[in-house]
């Protein structure tokens, strides 16, 4: 029964700590299809996070909160596709703009605004997402193994968390079954096709970084308004990366990727739980190791395991006419 | 003729400049917080208290500077040391390896370093007795603590926060032997002071293995451990200034630091000059540490409760009762 219980907190931690990843990295998927290199989701994120917290505070609403979280992260994306698509920049130096814009910013403005160092102020819970608890949670706990499973993994998130895993099947089916997921794809293989089908590149480009916006924002609303209460200086701490890395690692395809955001948070939720336990043979191992453990993980995963991984062809490429 | 005009100007300019280097004799303090912020809600925002009640107090405004990288704490001291600040605080353990290049380069400015001992004579070690004060957080604590379980939350993996770590275990195990404590480190660098989400996570992780009192020794990342108890409606104990405030009702108490007396007393010594170096060790016995007892968790801390741990303070003050320093087991 103990394990059953160690099963579960873990399973729950790792949903928690994946939600962020697992929407930055669809978000950086549709980005990436359309043949836009976005390191800018960090900044995205971080972002969306001030302006979800920044206004939940001051509404006390958490939703119109994950409304200017959105609303930002989309300009913020919009800037990206600016420079990077109507004027042909270059896709790195102008995420990496934004990563380093928002940074500074957000925690300038919060000193501005709120005289808290950065920070804004804690919210109220009516401000924040609550968890939801499903039907028949609470009837079915007794029942042996399915019932702690339903109440404890699959009721009891809040709404971004179901958003968040909703939103992997929903981008499958977007980008593989639908006619603007396909011109989608070719644009980020081969933009000059598109283009001579008489589709228009540059408004597939922009509707695809207006997407990862979207997703963005609501992955820096659940930072701060769903799994904390406040913004805080750097409070995405390299998720954006990770989401980066994560879509990589799941070859450009939305439901490997989920599964790499789950991998990326399990070995999160494992190195907090292996902290100080006496393991069996090996005694205890030093917090140090333990810490290291997500990043040799995943540098193996990528070097041992992921194979080729082929991005779009076109990505990174800015798209100029042929004459 | 245009620069023999400049020139007379920069003269007139050095003749202004000399007379402000003599007021700079003054009494000019400085104070340089750690990563966390001055708004940590914890250790340095303690310090930052100090430091305000000093100047509504004595109506000299001082000069700060929030360190947000590891490499900018040198750069700090030594622009307030050579700005003409000559008594300059500086806030936190990891200070001490620059403070000791820059006081060494400044010798007339004066030095006060909160949690770390600098022996140089122009500068002031203050350190605390955390131990003591983690002992009685332990106490209350195991006696809270319906599960026997209780945890910890430390931020960087230092041995002062060890430190903490040991005085708490010994506090719990006293009252109730058999009580389990989850330890957990945030990280092993500077960032674990200020990763609330990480400090959320590891609460849960500790609530789901059954603990129902956290004590959180994690400057700004105590922040989410604490909003963590509240949203799992079990307790947290605060660290460093007093947080019962945050969040009445899952606050079982605070261990306070008085970081927030040793800066105003820094400041205010140094004004009247009677400022000097060496080492003070703040104790139960010097009201450098405790637990804390206000409006927002009296109904929590049970008069018998209240009791054991006043016969214990009493004890660790005489002497009766040992607590161990990790930092000087070795």
């Amino acid at each position: 029964m103990d394990e059953l219980v160690v099963v579960i907190s873990m399973v729950g931690a790792t949903l928690r700590v994946a939600t962020p990843l697992i929407l930055a990295a669809l978000g950086g998927l549709y980005a990436e299809r359309s043949g836009v290199v976005d390191i800018g989701l960090e900044g995205k994120m971080l972002g969306a996070a001030f302006a979800a917290a920044a206004v939940a505070a001051v509404s006390g609403s958490a939703l119109v909160g994950l409304a200017a979280a959105i609303a930002v992260s989309v300009a913020l994306a919009l800037i990206h596709a600016y420079a990077s698509v109507t004027h042909n920049g270059n896709q790195v130096v102008s995420g990496m703009a934004i990563n380093i814009m928002v940074a500074g910013l957000a925690p300038t403005l919060g000193v501005a605004w709120f005289h808290q160092g950065g920070q804004t102020p804690m919210l109220k819970d009516d401000a924040r997402f609550a968890p939801i608890a499903l039907p028949f949670s609470r009837e079915l706990a007794d029942v042996p193994l399915l019932g702690p499973l339903y109440a404890e993994v699959i009721s009891g998130h809040n709404l971004l968390v179901y958003l968040a895993v909703a939103a992997v099947p929903a981008t499958a089916w977007v980008v593989f079954c639908t006619r603007f997921g396909l011109r989608l794809r070719a644009v980020g293989e081969n933009p000059h096709a598109v283009d001579t089908a008489g589709v228009s590149v540059v408004w597939l480009r922009y509707r695809a970084m207006i997407l990862c916006g979207v997703l963005c924002g609501i992955a820096g609303a659940y930072l701060s308004t769903a799994h904390s209460a406040a913004f805080v200086r750097d409070m995405t701490a390299g998720k954006g990366y990770l989401a980066l890395a994560a879509l990589i690692f799941g070859k450009w395809m939305p439901w490997p990727t989920f599964l790499a955001c789950l991998l990326f948070a399990f070995t999160d939720a494992l190195q907090v739980r292996l902290q100080g336990v006496d393991l069996f043979l090996v005694g205890v191992v030093p917090v140090q190791f333990i810490q290291a453990i997500p990043y040799l993980l995943t540098v193996l995963l990528l070097a041992g395991f992921v194979g080729k991984a082929a991005a779009p062809r076109a990505s990174a490429i800015p798209f100029v006419k042929d004459r | 003729m245009i620069r023999a005009s400049l020139t007379a100007i920069a003269m007139a300019a050095f003749a202004v400049a000399a007379p402000a280097a003599a007021a700079t004799i003054e009494f000019s303090p400085a104070v340089v917080f750690d990563m966390g912020g001055k708004f940590d809600k914890s250790f340095n925002e303690a310090a930052y208290a100090g430091a305000e009640r000093f100047k509504k107090e004595s109506g000299v405004a001082y000069r700060e500077f929030e360190v947000t990288q590891e490499a900018q704490r040198d750069q700090g001291l030594r622009n307030m040391a050579r700005r003409g600040a000559n008594m300059i605080i500086a806030i936190g353990f990891a200070q001490a390896t620059p403070l000791e290049k820059v006081a060494k380069e400044y010798k007339h400015a004066r030095f006060t370093i909160i949690d770390a001992v600098v022996d140089l004579p122009n500068v002031q070690s203050v350190v605390f007795k955390e131990h003591e004060g983690s002992f009685l957080v332990g106490m209350a604590a195991a006696m809270a603590s319906k599960t026997n379980k209780v945890g910890f939350i430390g931020g960087m993996d230092i041995p002062l926060i060890r430190k903490f770590a040991l005085g708490y275990v010994e506090g719990a195990k006293f009252v109730n032997p058999a009580v389990e404590v989850l330890q957990n480190m945030t990280g092993t660098t500077p960032a674990a002071w200020n990763d609330p989400t990480k400090g959320g996570e590891l609460a849960r992780s500790q609530f789901d293995r059954g603990a129902d009192v956290i004590y959180a020794a994690a400057g700004g990342t105590g922040v989410g451990v604490l909003q963590a108890a509240k949203d799992g409606k079990k307790f947290a104990i605060g660290v460093d200034s007093n947080q019962n405030y945050l969040h009445p009702g899952t606050m079982l108490t605070s261990m306070v630091k008085r970081v927030d007396v040793a800066v105003y007393e820094a400041f205010k010594s140094a004004q009247a000059n009677k400022w000097k170096g060496g080492i003070s060790n703040l104790g139960l016995k010097e009201d450098g540490v405790g637990y804390s007892l206000d409006d927002h968790n009296k109904s929590l801390i049970t008069a018998d409760m209240q009791k054991r741990l006043d016969q214990a303070r009493t004890d660790i003050i005489a002497g009766k009762l040992k607590v161990t320093d990790y930092t000087a087991k070795k």
